[in-house]
């Protein structure tokens, strides 16, 4: 297979994808508006750079192909942040130990640690499915940022990055993620899709205020399993 | 057990339920010895409050002992008298750190629904609705209390439950809208309703040092109760309370207004019609006829404070008067937990001894009677409180 990347005309030098990733991880904009119609995962890989951890990241799967030459392609692209009221050291520290993400990310069902940088993903889908998908590492800056995207084998492409800034006037840590779905069509697709329902932004926000819940108060709220009348 | 469950409008009955369990580590569940129904639960009984669904256990003021606790409660123990404040607060984060305990960020897991009707979630709330919270409340006979290390105070022995039960909201309602009134020596306060949250208004106005204080009801023994408190009184159905309160304060207008009322008050002339109709069609969710009347009364540079319980949007807000006068308005479901501890001194000093509300003693059986004679006043009904263990009473 052809690294596709290098053939597709683009206005974006890796050098300027460079220079937005950076103004990204340190911006306080929002960072979709200045995505416009360009790939977060463009950004990340160029972040990535040489690295060798990423080799072959470039590459497409064959049932993204195939999405994109039937025009069925859906890219979800979200974008939440919250306050939490905690260093951005502990935040991190929770967040990096990926097997913590299940904890808090609802529709996470599992996430194995392989190495430093690779990471094997489990979501649960409808009708009992589930999603799986690789990720690895692209740029981890302790206390202040971890990115990730997934490999080039993955049947979703995802990619996300989950940046910790100290909020002004000691108000805790602004915690922003951004992710991305680059749907590849089909059953996959459709299954993402209604994962995500008609508000992707929603569950983000959900999984993101579960999070600040539990390291705020060291508990999820809920009321799953109290009285009703019938 | 037995709990007060909400089935739709003007439908509410004691049902049998499962007993609460701990469902966190910062969990108590609480034997309910006395709960009260609030003027708060009749904007549910009248099916204004969005987001309720049937079987919903209600009721938010109530007190009782401690019979378990999750393992990360330290600070209470089995047999522990304690009542809960009606706000569900964390203590950790941004707000519950700075006294704005209704405003916790953690205590909502429905804060989405809130965020979409506010733009924010306000903190959970005990049996009211599910926008804030969803929460199983304390009409019944046991009642699981989130954050109990954090909320529930610990009642002095020698005080009867009646002394201290409206600790859990009302008594600091009242108080905190006072407090927001910012009184200051010879000021005179205007209190729109004289129902629980009024009363406690008045006389926490003349307990913040407040010279004056006029009360406005049409109901004959709220007035009476408001004058016993210390208060001048107005019948709007008599006189126009605008006018009266401009002649009362020597053209001044009061120094504060206190909106007691809230969404679903009632007023006499067109405009009360117009509210009346557009709530009915669901055009307008709220009547804000007080609201309008306090705007237009109070003086220039005057505060207007609301307690009353607003949901969703008014229409015909006064806003050129509200910006000409150079008035300021400020509200806010109550931080109870900051008021837990110097109120309970104020009754404990024997400044105020909160059960002269009281007018019905019922057991819990009784509460579909109950809601109903609160809501429509008969009986002279000012306040009901229900006790679950009526027997052991």
């Amino acid at each position: 297979m052809e690294d596709s990347v290098s053939k597709q005309p683009s206005k974006d030098t890796e050098a300027s994808k460079l220079e937005r990733w950076a103004s990204i991880i340190s911006g306080g904009a929002l960072v979709l508006g200045g995505l416009q119609q360009r790939s977060l995962r463009g950004i990340l890989m160029a972040a990535a750079g040489g690295s060798l951890a990423y080799q072959g990241v470039q590459k497409k799967s064959t049932l993204k192909q195939v999405g994109e030459a039937v025009g069925i392609e859906k890219t979800i692209l979200v974008e939440k942040t919250v306050t939490i009221n905690r260093p951005a050291a502990e935040l991190y520290s929770f967040w990096r130990q990926f097997d913590n993400l299940p904890k808090f990310m609802r529709h996470v069902k599992s996430v194995q640690v392989h190495d430093a940088q690779h990471s094997h993903w489990v979501a649960n889908a409808p009708l009992d499915q589930s999603i799986e998908w690789d990720a690895v590492i692209v740029d981890d800056q302790p206390d202040r940022l971890i990115a990730w995207t997934s490999t080039d084998d993955a049947e979703v492409n995802h990619s996300g990055f989950v940046r910790f800034q100290p909020a002004t006037g000691d108000r805790g840590t602004e915690v922003k993620v951004v992710m991305e779905y680059e749907l590849p069509g089909g059953a996959v697709a459709a299954a993402i899709a209604k994962l995500f329902g008609e508000e992707p932004e929603q569950q983000i926000g959900d999984d993101l205020s579960r999070f600040k819940q539990l390291m705020e108060t060291g508990e999820i709220a809920t009321t799953d399993g109290q009285p009703k009348g019938a | 057990m037995k709990a007060v469950c909400w089935h739709g409008t003007h439908d509410v009955r004691v049902d049998t339920v499962p007993d609460p369990t701990i469902l966190n580590p910062r969990d108590a569940i609480i034997k309910v010895t006395s709960t009260a129904i609030c003027g708060s639960d009749l904007h549910l009984y009248d099916g204004f409050i969005p987001t309720m669904q049937s079987g919903d256990i209600l009721g938010h003021e109530f007190m009782g002992e401690v019979v378990e606790t999750g393992p990360g409660v330290t600070n209470l123990k089995q047999g522990d008298r304690v009542v809960v404040p009606f706000t569900i607060s964390c203590g950790s984060c941004f707000f519950c750190e700075r006294d704005l305990w209704s405003l916790c960020d953690n205590s909502n897991p429905n804060a989405w629904m809130a965020e979409k009707f506010y733009g924010h979630s306000p903190s959970g709330l005990f049996g009211y609705s599910h926008l804030l919270g969803g929460y199983a409340g304390g009409q019944a006979e046991y009642v699981r209390v989130p954050f109990a290390d954090v909320g529930p105070l610990k009642v002095p022995d020698g005080l009867s439950d009646e002394q201290v039960l409206f600790l859990t909201d009302i008594f600091p309602t009242g108080y905190m809208a006072a407090e927001n009134c910012d009184i200051e020596p010879g000021d005179t306060v205007a209190v729109w309703g004289c129902g629980p949250v009024g009363q406690f208004a008045i006389r926490s106005a003349f307990m913040l040092g407040a010279e004056r204080v006029i009360a406005i009801d049409r109901v004959p023994e709220r007035l009476a109760l408001a004058q016993a408190g210390g208060a001048e009184i107005l019948n709007y159905e008599e006189i126009d309370p605008g006018e009266a309160l401009k002649e009362m304060t020597g053209g001044r207008g009061p120094d504060s207004c206190i909106d007691s009322v809230g969404m679903e008050a009632h007023g006499t002339g067109p405009i009360s019609l117009y509210d009346t109709v557009k709530q009915a069609v669901r055009l307008e969710s709220d009547r804000p006829q007080v609201l309008r009347q306090a705007i237009a009364a109070c003086r220039k540079g005057g505060r207007v404070s609301v307690p009353g319980v607003y949901g969703g949007f008014i229409d015909k807000v006064p806003m050129g008067a509200f910006v000409n006068k150079a008035l300021t308005m400020r509200s806010g479901q109550t931080h109870v937990h900051k008021y837990l501890r110097p109120l309970l001194e104020r009754v404990q000093k024997g400044e105020i001894d909160p059960s002269f509300l009281i007018t019905h003693r019922l057991p819990l059986e009784e509460a579909p009677r109950a809601y109903k004679i609160f809501r429509d006043k008969e009986d002279n009904c000012i306040k009901v409180v229900l006790k679950p263990f009526a027997a052991a009473v």
